[in-house]
């Protein structure tokens, strides 16, 4: 958590300054303070009209479009479940459910204590191993959370995101 | 700056110390594929028992060889003996390997998929002989696999920058451009455009500032085809690039990737620079007078930003959302200069069209479609991968000779293909040729070459669904027959899997799409009711059995599914805005 807002405008800067983009723009810096913090203060909203010479309007316009942006801190721990159509076939809604379930969630958001935030995926990139799941952007399917069947591996994923909710890992 | 013959002296030396030293060779896939599998905590294994026994050994972390249904894959090259490929590996069976075959000489066939090179291996079948293998030609995917993508020397030793050194030093921009029109080459990203006459057009735009964009957005679910590229041999599609640049007489290149996807974004950034540090990019090139520069761009969440004029704004930092047509990217695109887009997998193959012909690119295929099809195999199939086959290959071979069909001995009943704007294929229509015009033919696409398999317990009213609510979620909002249709013919569908169907829906849903199709301003709205014809074409009583019947004939869509949501107004006006200007 961040303690003083002097530190965040400082972080923000800093990762405006220090982007890895070669052309900066307003969508590359949004991106650069997403991966600094997690997500976008309304500091951060300031901060990115001044560097990039744009409105407060602009800025918003650009950062309410893309899904991946979100505006309260995330949660310690960022669980993805890929509902795209191979994981679907695979049993992707299944597994949704009882991730769901674990966190009681009623569907993407965070949970009330801060630990967990989960999110739908439209395709993490690893189809040929669905139904497959992120827990803090590792990707994993079932060979590597060592379930072969449907059902071993709801239950695995299952024990997996609950344990990061009630603090064991 | 060194020539290209001393580049080339020095990798090969590297490769040859690799690959005929003293030391095995261990190569793990560690693509998004491999990590799914499991295969991080598998480097790490070999790490630790190789340092435990003090063995030397290189250890190269690889991309994807396309077998990912044999994930973790590793294979080990040891001095005098073929290279053999390890199948399925968990960090508990290294220490035996290591144990067996690098401090003893037991291949332990048990644990191999197959060998390959010179020699042979008692009990292990040849690479070659395996059925997923043995149809494919390899082009585009030809080092993904075998070299360290984030290594350079491996490229070059391989042929790599061989066809830029060529393009400079013998060959005028417009031959190169020949070149690529004589081998047919076509757009791989969805509407198979030639390719050279598309360069054409952009030579023929005044510089000096011209863009050549490489499309890798790849939105579509079940293809990873484009991040498999970059991620397992990204300098490939650099030189794809460079040498589209030099036939069009371009000055930069963009690779546009989605934030997130951090193995070929890491990657391609490695790779542009790596370009740079051997004078492979900047200015003068080679010392030749061509001058070319390259960077990474990232976009945000948006499948439309995968659509040409989108991607534009994206770079440009804006919202995704397509351009109004014309002016077209080779008059007016990116930061108003003219711009050339084309996928990853199309100037993927530049590179070998450019070292060995026009010609020889097009005697590979068929009559229209020229070169091969990279395509992505997922879902309910035995053997998932990414295969890389001539056009015209018989689909009912790569599905089940190649992927091995449905798995547990059930039947297939669709594939799904060319992403969620493409459609549905009966499994009775898979005697098809694999290309662009059969494919179409057949009512479905290749597209950027996905193939989503679906067995007999799929419900193709529910796979329509998910792919509409998929194509919902994705419409930009900028036109309103896209963004309302798109809404109204989910709603329909929703409506279908509960079994609540009005009568007149099947009208409607007819025509909100042909609404959409002739009213919608980019691909997205207009192809939007291509997955729901398709399906209504080949399944139309699993549709009646829902809508009339009130049943599902599979018993598979029941209940709503969970889709997000992207309509995010009530968060975003929560938050308190202090206005300092
Ligand atoms: C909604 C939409 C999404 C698209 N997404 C992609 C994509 O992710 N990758 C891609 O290469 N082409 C995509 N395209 C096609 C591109 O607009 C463009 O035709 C293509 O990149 C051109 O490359 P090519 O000539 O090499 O095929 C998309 C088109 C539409 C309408
Ligand atoms: S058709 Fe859809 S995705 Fe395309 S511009 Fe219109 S609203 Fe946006
Ligand atoms: S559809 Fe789930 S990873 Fe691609």
């Amino acid at each position: 958590m961040i303690s003083n807002h002097g530190d965040l405008r400082e972080r923000i800067r800093g990762a405006l300054a220090n982007q890895r983009a070669r052309t900066v723009t307003l969508l590359s810096s949004l991106l650069a303070i997403e991966d600094e913090l997690g997500y976008i203060p309304p500091q951060a909203i300031e901060e990115v009209a001044r560097f990039t010479h744009s409105t407060i309007n602009d800025v918003w316009g650009v950062a309410s479009f893309y899904p991946n942006f979100r505006f309260t801190p995330p949660g310690e721990h960022v669980v993805e479940v890929c509902w795209g159509p191979t994981c679907h076939l695979l049993g992707a809604q299944r597994l949704l459910h009882a991730v769901l379930g674990a966190l009681a969630l009623s569907g993407e958001g965070d949970t009330p204590d801060g630990r967990v935030s989960l999110k739908y995926n439209t395709c993490l990139g690893a189809c040929s191993q669905g139904p497959v799941v992120s827990i803090d952007h590792q990707v994993l399917g079932p060979q590597a959370v060592g379930a072969l069947s449907g059902e071993a591996l709801v239950e695995r994923i299952t024990e997996m995101v609950a344990e990061l909710e009630d603090g064991s890992v | 700056m060194a020539t290209f013959e001393e580049l080339l002296q020095e990798a090969q030396r590297r490769h040859h110390e690799l690959e005929s030293g003293e030391r095995p060779w261990i190569r793990v896939g560690t693509a998004v594929c491999g990590e799914a599998a499991g295969a991080l905590p598998v480097v790490e294994a070999f790490r630790a028992e190789l340092e435990r026994r003090g063995i030397a050994a290189n250890v190269s972390a690889v991309g994807c060889l396309g077998l990912c249904y044999a994930e973790p894959l590793v294979d080990i090259l040891k001095p005098g003996r073929p290279r053999i490929f390890y199948k399925s590996l968990t960090p508990e069976q290294v220490p035996g390997l290591v144990e067996s075959y690098l401090a003893g000489d037991n291949p332990r066939p048990d644990l191999a998929l197959a060998y390959t090179g010179d020699g042979h291996v008692e009990g292990i079948p040849r690479l070659e002989e395996l059925p997923m293998w043995s149809r494919q030609v390899r082009i585009a995917l030809r080092n993904c696999g075998h070299i360290d993508p984030l290594d350079i020397h491996q490229y070059i030793a391989r042929g790599g920058y061989a066809a830029l050194c060529k393009a400079l030093s013998v060959m005028k921009p417009e031959d190169v451009q020949k070149e690529v029109q004589t081998s047919g080459l076509r757009g791989r990203g969805g509407a198979a455009f030639p390719t050279g006459t598309k360069w054409s057009f952009l030579s023929r735009s005044p510089g000096p500032v011209k863009y050549i964009l490489a499309n890798c957005e790849e939105g579509d679910p079940g293809a990873y085809n484009d991040k498999g590229i970059l991620e397992s041999d990204p300098h490939t599609l650099v030189e794809g690039v460079i040498l589209a640049g030099y036939a069009t007489g371009a000055s930069n290149g963009v690779v546009f990737i989605r934030h997130g996807h951090e193995g070929p974004i890491h990657r391609t950034e490695q790779a542009i620079q790596q370009a740079y540090g051997l004078g492979l990019l900047g200015e003068n090139i080679l010392g030749s007078s061509f001058s070319f520069h390259m960077e990474v761009s990232l976009t945000g969440e948006s499948y439309v930003a995968g659509e040409e004029t989108a991607l534009m704004e994206s770079i440009e930092g804006k919202r995704a959302m397509p351009r109004y047509r014309p002016p077209f990217p080779a008059a007016v695109g990116v930061w108003g200069h003219p711009s050339n887009i084309n996928n990853v997998k199309t100037l993927s193959y530049v590179p070998e069209i450019i070292s060995r012909g026009g010609e020889w690119f097009a005697g590979i295929g068929s009559e229209s479609s020229k070169g091969t099809a990279i395509l992505c195999l997922s879902g309910n199939i035995s053997r998932p991968g990414m295969v890389e086959v001539p056009m015209g290959t018989s689909l009912r071979e790569i599905i089940y000779e190649a992927a091995g069909g449905a798995p547990g001995g059930r039947s297939l009943k669709f594939l799904q293909t060319g992403g969620p704007l493409g459609g549905l294929l009966h499994a009775d229509q898979v005697d098809i040729a694999l290309d662009f015009e059969s494919m179409a033919r057949a009512g479905a696409i290749l597209g950027s070459g996905g193939i989503i398999a679906a067995d007999e317990d799929a419900c193709a009213v529910d796979m329509t669904r998910l792919l509409v609510a998929f194509c919902q979620y994705e419409s930009c909002g900028k036109c309103f027959p896209c963004r309302l249709g798109m809404t109204h013919l989910l709603e329909v569908l929703e409506r279908m899997c509960r079994f609540e169907s009005r009568p007149g829906d099947m009208e409607v849903m007819r025509h909100i799409g042909q609404d959409m199709a002739a009213g919608s301003l980019c691909g997205h709205g207009q192809l939007g009711w291509n997955p729901v014809q398709s399906a209504l074409r080949q399944f139309s009583q699993e549709f009646a059995a829902h809508m009339e019947e009130k049943r599902c004939p599979t018993g598979r869509c029941l209940g709503p599914i969970f889709t997000p949501q992207r309509t995010r107004a009530r968060w975003v006006s929560a938050q308190p805005v202090e206005m300092k200007v």
